[in-house]
């Protein structure tokens, strides 16, 4: 019930956040599973492109243009809640998993450094299952979804301050 | 008592790897009040002296208590070794209150007698007295022993010196692929062993109460799994890999149980697993988020920490089941207790502002005092004797342990020589 509720706000958000997203999202761009070439900067703009584009059935995985190389969510302080942005990109990736049922995915749930390191891998555990939620109430069948918490033990920047923390707080997509 | 400890030397040897130290220990603040003592220089054998100094390890392991102020060898007036040297006006002119002096006898190849006497230098009295038997590859072991001796005559406290601890290292290779190892060293660093490396995280190292075992978390196959290994033999078991987290295992006081976290009914909740059967019986059932548990010393309570009231707090159940009750209410973040060995404190992770420290909450009147002053402390974890506290801390970017006494008065940083160590876990008193 309340999963489906939370899907069509996804849905009706669609709309507003392409026309306002290219000036926001820098946070949650860089996809991990973007090409490496692209350099940060570019990294961002094609992410920003690729949701004003929205998905189309004809997307390949592996174009760095398309909105599945976007493969990280990131999310607040202390929450698991999956941004209007991010439900864009997981819709994607919904709508990919669905044509091709025979595709599984894992999910990875992680946490910034601070607070005690088992909490946090309960943290983790969270937002990948926030994503899973989402994804199964878009029709994935939750067969496809694996889900893993690795909490602080992998964190995608190594510094110590707010910057670092927000990338840190993240949920991956791993194909 | 002495028989016993001869005993687990044959032991011990399986760990031996070397004598130098993996972490080097910092002295970050000093005491006041401490005891003045004074360790004379024990007299060496004229041939085959050993490599280790046992007047120097027993004076750095008391000085490192906070609890004593050796004298410097340099300001001793006299350096007696018989009983008959010892002229108390020395010590007494000097202000010190207790006197060790003692000798080491070569006994054969790598064999050694280590003899010292404790004196009251106002009574003019020797309070102890004894002979112990080693091996070049035991002195360290021996010292802390020596340490351990003059520390429970002196302040009425078992010493907890020869112990030691669990800790984890990540060293990243030049590449910046880091390599996890779990690892035990003594209480003071020296002689440290891997027990397990990996390119995958390891966490949550909980000593067995025997000290023979230790079960941490692995992810080597991608996945979090719980394992139980034998220190000395290296030899191990799978004890848990269910769907989700398996993780945060902790002995119980009797060593016949597991509490450990595991969310394969959808959410993570804390599970009792019987070490012998494998028998799993489910403690909390709750939405919210139940980890990091943590037995009282009689094995009758388990605290542990849970968001169920919107942030995460330390809450307490009977380890039998019942009814979870609130025991933190100070701040929006406590979490990671663990019971002091009296049964009478708790130490856990507590947030103040935007730091995150180490607390003593007291469990008549509930009070916490912090005891560090970092701003990502965490995984506190008591000595055996209750009287210092190591944690996880960072300095110069580093991750770092460092040491306090539960009184506040000292404080000390333990260092690795490359690279991060953190989740420190004290080991039982040697058996």
């Amino acid at each position: 019930m309340k999963l489906s509720r939370m899907a069509l706000i996804g849905l009706a958000a669609g709309s507003l956040v392409f026309a306002g997203c290219s000036t926001t999202g820098s946070g949650d761009a860089a996809g991990g599973a973007a090409e490496g070439s692209a350099a940060d900067a570019g990294g961002a703009s094609t992410a920003a492109r690729a949701r004003r584009a929205g998905y189309s059935g004809t997307m390949r995985l592996d174009d760095p243009a398309s909105i599945l190389a976007v493969r990280k969510i990131y999310f607040e302080f202390d929450s698991s809640e999956i941004s209007f942005d991010n439900k864009l990109v997981l819709r994607a990736h919904s709508e990919h998993l669905n044509a091709n049922s025979s595709t599984n995915i894992t999910i990875e749930g992680h946490a910034d450094e601070r607070g005690s390191r088992e909490y946090n891998i309960a943290l983790g555990e969270r937002r990948a299952n926030a994503i899973k939620a989402y994804m199964t109430a878009e029709g994935v069948n939750p067969a496809q979804l694996n889900v893993v918490s690795f909490g602080e033990e992998r964190p995608e920047l190594m510094g110590h301050d707010a910057n670092a923390w927000s990338k840190n707080r993240r949920g991956v997509l791993v194909y | 008592m002495l028989i016993k400890w001869v005993q687990t030397l044959g032991l011990s040897l399986l760990l031996m790897v070397s004598a130098h130290a993996d972490l080097t220990i910092e002295i970050t603040q000093g005491s006041e009040g401490a005891l003045p003592i004074a360790i004379v220089p024990f007299q060496q054998p004229v041939t085959g002296a050993p490599t280790q100094n046992v007047d120097q390890i027993v004076t750095s392991d008391l000085a490192r208590s906070g609890r004593f102020q050796p004298l410097p060898v340099a300001d001793m007036l006299s350096r007696p070794v018989q009983p008959n040297q010892v002229d108390f006006r020395d010590w007494r002119a000097l202000n010190v209150e207790n006197l060790v002096i003692g000798q080491v006898d070569a006994k054969g190849p790598g064999a050694f007698d280590v003899s010292f006497r404790l004196y009251d230098v106002y009574r003019g009295e020797q309070i102890l007295g004894y002979t112990l038997q080693t091996s070049a590859d035991e002195l360290r072991s021996t010292s802390h022993r020596i340490a351990d001796l003059i520390y429970e005559t002196l302040t009425g406290n078992k010493g907890a010196f020869d112990t030691r601890i669990a800790y984890v290292t990540s060293i990243a290779d030049q590449t910046g692929k880091p390599t996890i190892h779990l690892r035990v060293a003594d209480a003071d660093g020296y002689n440290p062993s891997s027990i397990v490396s990996s390119s995958d995280p390891i966490m949550s190292p909980s000593w067995s109460p025997d000290g023979q075992k230790i079960a941490y978390v692995s992810f080597e196959n991608g996945r979090s799994s719980i394992y139980v290994q034998e220190i000395y033999t290296g030899a191990r078991e799978k004890l848990t890999s269910f769907k989700g987290i398996n993780g945060a295992p902790v002995w119980s006081p009797d060593g016949t149980k597991i509490a450990l976290t595991l969310s394969k009914g959808g959410n993570p909740d804390i599970y009792i697993m019987d070490v012998r059967s494998k028998k799993l019986t489910q403690l909390t059932s709750h939405w919210a988020i139940d980890t990091e548990p943590a037995w009282s010393p009689d094995g009758r309570f388990i605290v542990y920490t849970s968001d169920r009231g919107g942030n995460p707090q330390i809450y307490r159940v009977e380890a039998d089941g019942g009814k979870a009750y609130r025991m933190t209410f100070e701040g929006k973040y406590n979490a990671k207790a663990s019971y002091s060995p009296d049964g009478k404190q708790l130490t856990l992770v507590t947030r103040v502002g935007e730091d995150y420290r180490i607390g003593l909450m007291d469990l008549r009147t509930r009070d916490i005092r912090l005891l560090s002053t970092g701003d990502l402390d965490e995984s506190p974890s008591f000595a055996p004797n209750g009287d210092m506290i190591i944690y996880a801390t960072r300095n110069k970017n580093r991750g770092v342990l460092a040491a306090v006494s539960t009184d506040g008065r000292v404080e000390q940083r333990l260092v690795l020589q490359a690279g991060d160590v953190r989740e420190p876990a004290w080991s039982p008193f040697h058996q």
